[in-house]
């Protein structure tokens, strides 16, 4: 009874801050403005159909994904080595690996402007050297990098946490049983930290497949996401049931992914550590 | 307790530092970055009430404030067709023009505009045009038309303003129809022209375009007038055109909402806005255009600038003019063309 006692302030804050507001989301989606007042249509799911707007989800997943995998690439070794190093330094490293996260993310993503753009530090120096300028920005690699740049830290530090909890003596066991270093990579490290990973990717795919401030910085207004459709509606054409709509089906979609990628964290059977869904 | 008590409310009391301040107040809610630095101090001193300064960044971001907050304001600086439309929802309150006694430092010519036919609720601050700024050492010849904007060589070299009544306003001008149709074909094929010229473009924004023509970014910009004034002093290879097919012409203008709760100091601030010495002041900071021929007088060069004062009889400018219940098509229309872009 205490317990449950406890929990109140937990219920309250669900239904204030996540309840609440997911209500009014559905409720838009599933109305739009009569003549009197709102009423039940689902005239917002209906545009949708338009394969246009098909393309900016196919092409908010393709970017969300690709982003996901970079990160997973760059981040893992980055993870292992940091938890791997028995250097002092390393919790130097660690900080200075989260210090940028202590900036505002739009400054962050604006230097890289002032580096990229046309006349920006590389072309500059590119110039400089007699060498073509090179356009780098307003294209869908410039959001990727913008993508990976902002979140690569959300990948790095739970697969870096999972590691740390790696006991030695399983890998010295495997060596024992003769394993290669390589092999004992695979077979136990690898899965070892997998959960990590897991939570890694929900933490990178999830805000990558919704961004828009990303897209309009570094894409220019030339790569509109599903973010960028969504927060159109809300600010400048004033249509918040087409908005909602969007944004219920977006949840939809990212929650079925989300879902299978926890059911793979049950299967890989160390799914303790990075579950955001249960 | 009772020091702890005494210290956070001396705490609280300088973080609202109203606290012991009876001046009355005026709430004014203006663009960014569209007053000239110590314009304000100067009112509070001389008129003996504190001003509230806010600000926002598109007409329709202050009319979704205006409309659905309970915060009131006293003054406001809205655009043309968002002053029709305000006008007609019964969002502004009349002036007493009887004591805007500066009222005559405006040009005749800027009074009665369509927007406000008889001109009780608003009074000109700025006013100026769109165009194309170019950079001179970037363009084979200086452009004349709209056309350039949609010319292939400039691949990768146009920044587009991300401003839907803008940039559908001249894209139908391009096409030769009047900035406020809402015939369906035209607009059908301003979409279309739009989407056309998307592989050209090099990005879309709106006030970043300052920075990107100064710094030599590319060749070709849509822009206003007022930006333009100001780009030019930070670069002397851009000029300015209002391209032959003509353009739009705008109009912001302070006005009184009708939820004000200090009129008299409202209709005080708005006076002092048309001061000679003050509208020279603000005119010369911001870069627009100024309706006041005595402050333009005060401006010297500044004044005569061709950029932001062209022979306005010379173009075919028009005034946007408030959609009413056609807004939907447009807006439709560009969440079409931005979701189409690049996909």
């Amino acid at each position: 009874m205490k317990k449950n006692a406890c929990l109140i302030p937990l219920y309250v804050w669900t239904a204030v801050f996540v309840l609440f507001p997911l209500a009014i989301v559905i409720y838009f989606a599933f109305t739009r403005a009569g003549g009197t007042g709102f009423e039940f249509s689902l005239e917002g799911f209906s545009r949708l159909a338009d394969p246009m707007y098909l393309g900016v989800v196919l092409k908010s997943f393709k970017i969300a994904i690709i982003s996901t995998l970079v990160c997973i690439l760059c981040g893992y070794p980055a993870a292992y080595i940091l938890a791997r190093s028995r250097s002092r330094a390393k919790f130097i490293i660690v900080i200075l690996m989260l210090l940028p996260m202590w900036m505002n993310f739009l400054l962050r993503t604006y230097s890289w402007l002032s580096i990229l753009e046309n006349t920006g530090i590389i072309n500059t120096v590119l110039a400089s050297l007699g060498l073509p300028k090179v356009r780098f920005l307003y294209n869908e690699g410039a959001v990727i990098l913008g993508t990976v740049y902002n979140y690569l830290p959300f990948m790095i530090m739970p697969i870096y946490i999972t590691l740390l909890k790696l006991d030695e003596s399983h890998l010295e066991a495997a060596a024992d049983l003769g394993a290669n270093p390589f092999q004992a990579f695979l077979r136990v490290t690898l899965p070892f930290s997998v959960p990590g990973i897991l939570s890694g990717v929900s933490m990178v795919f999830v805000p990558s497949v919704t961004t828009f401030v990303i897209s309009q910085l570094m894409g220019g207004g030339k790569v509109p996401l599903i973010g960028d459709v969504i927060e159109q509606q809300f600010r400048v054409v004033n249509d918040w049931h087409f908005g909602s709509a969007l944004s219920v089906v977006i949840m939809v979609i990212v929650l079925i992914f989300m879902h299978f990628i926890n059911r793979g964290d049950v299967e890989s059977g160390t799914g303790n550590g990075g579950r955001i869904l249960r | 307790m009772k020091k702890i008590v005494l210290a956070l409310s001396a705490v609280l009391c300088l973080l609202f530092s109203s606290c012991g301040d009876d001046r009355p107040v005026v709430k004014v809610y203006n663009w960014g970055d569209y007053i000239a630095p110590g314009v304000i101090d100067q009112f509070e001193e001389e008129s003996g009430m504190r001003v509230i300064y806010e600000m926002f960044e598109t007409n329709e971001d202050m009319y979704t404030k205006i409309k659905n907050s309970n915060n009131s304001y006293d003054v406001i600086i809205p655009s043309d067709y968002m002053i029709e439309r305000m006008i007609a929802e019964n969002l502004l309150s009349e002036i007493d023009m009887s004591k805007i006694t500066n009222y005559n430092n405006i040009d005749a010519e800027y009074k009665n505009l369509s927007f406000d036919k008889d001109n009780k609720f608003s009074v000109p601050y700025t006013w100026g045009t769109v165009g194309i700024l170019y950079n001179k050492t970037m363009v084979d010849e200086a452009p004349t038309s709209w056309g350039a904007l949609w010319d292939e060589k400039y691949k990768d070299n146009i920044i587009m303003m991300n401003s839907q009544r803008d940039a559908i306003g001249i894209t139908l001008k391009y096409l030769g129809h009047s900035l406020n149709t809402t015939d369906a074909a035209a607009l059908q094929a301003a979409k279309q022209k739009l989407i056309d010229q998307s592989p050209l473009v090099l990005t879309w924004v709106v006030d970043e375009v300052k920075d990107k023509m100064i710094g030599g970014e590319a060749a070709l910009a849509l822009v206003y007038a007022g930006d333009a004034v100001y780009c030019k002093g930070e670069n002397p290879d851009l000029e300015y055109v209002i391209p032959s097919e003509g353009s739009n012409i705008f109009f912001d203008s302070m006005c009184i909402p009708s939820s004000c709760e200090n009129k008299d100091g409202a209709e005080q601030f708005i006076n002092f806005m048309c001061r000679a010495d003050i509208a020279a002041k603000n005119a010369e900071y911001i870069g627009y255009s100024s309706p006041s021929t005595p402050a333009r007088e005060l401006m010297g060069e500044a004044g005569k600038d061709p950029t932001a004062y062209p022979d306005i009889t010379k173009y075919d400018l028009e005034i946007f003019s408030s959609l009413g219940d056609k807004t939907k098509i447009y807006d439709e229309l560009w969440t079409e063309i931005k979701t189409s872009i690049g996909v």
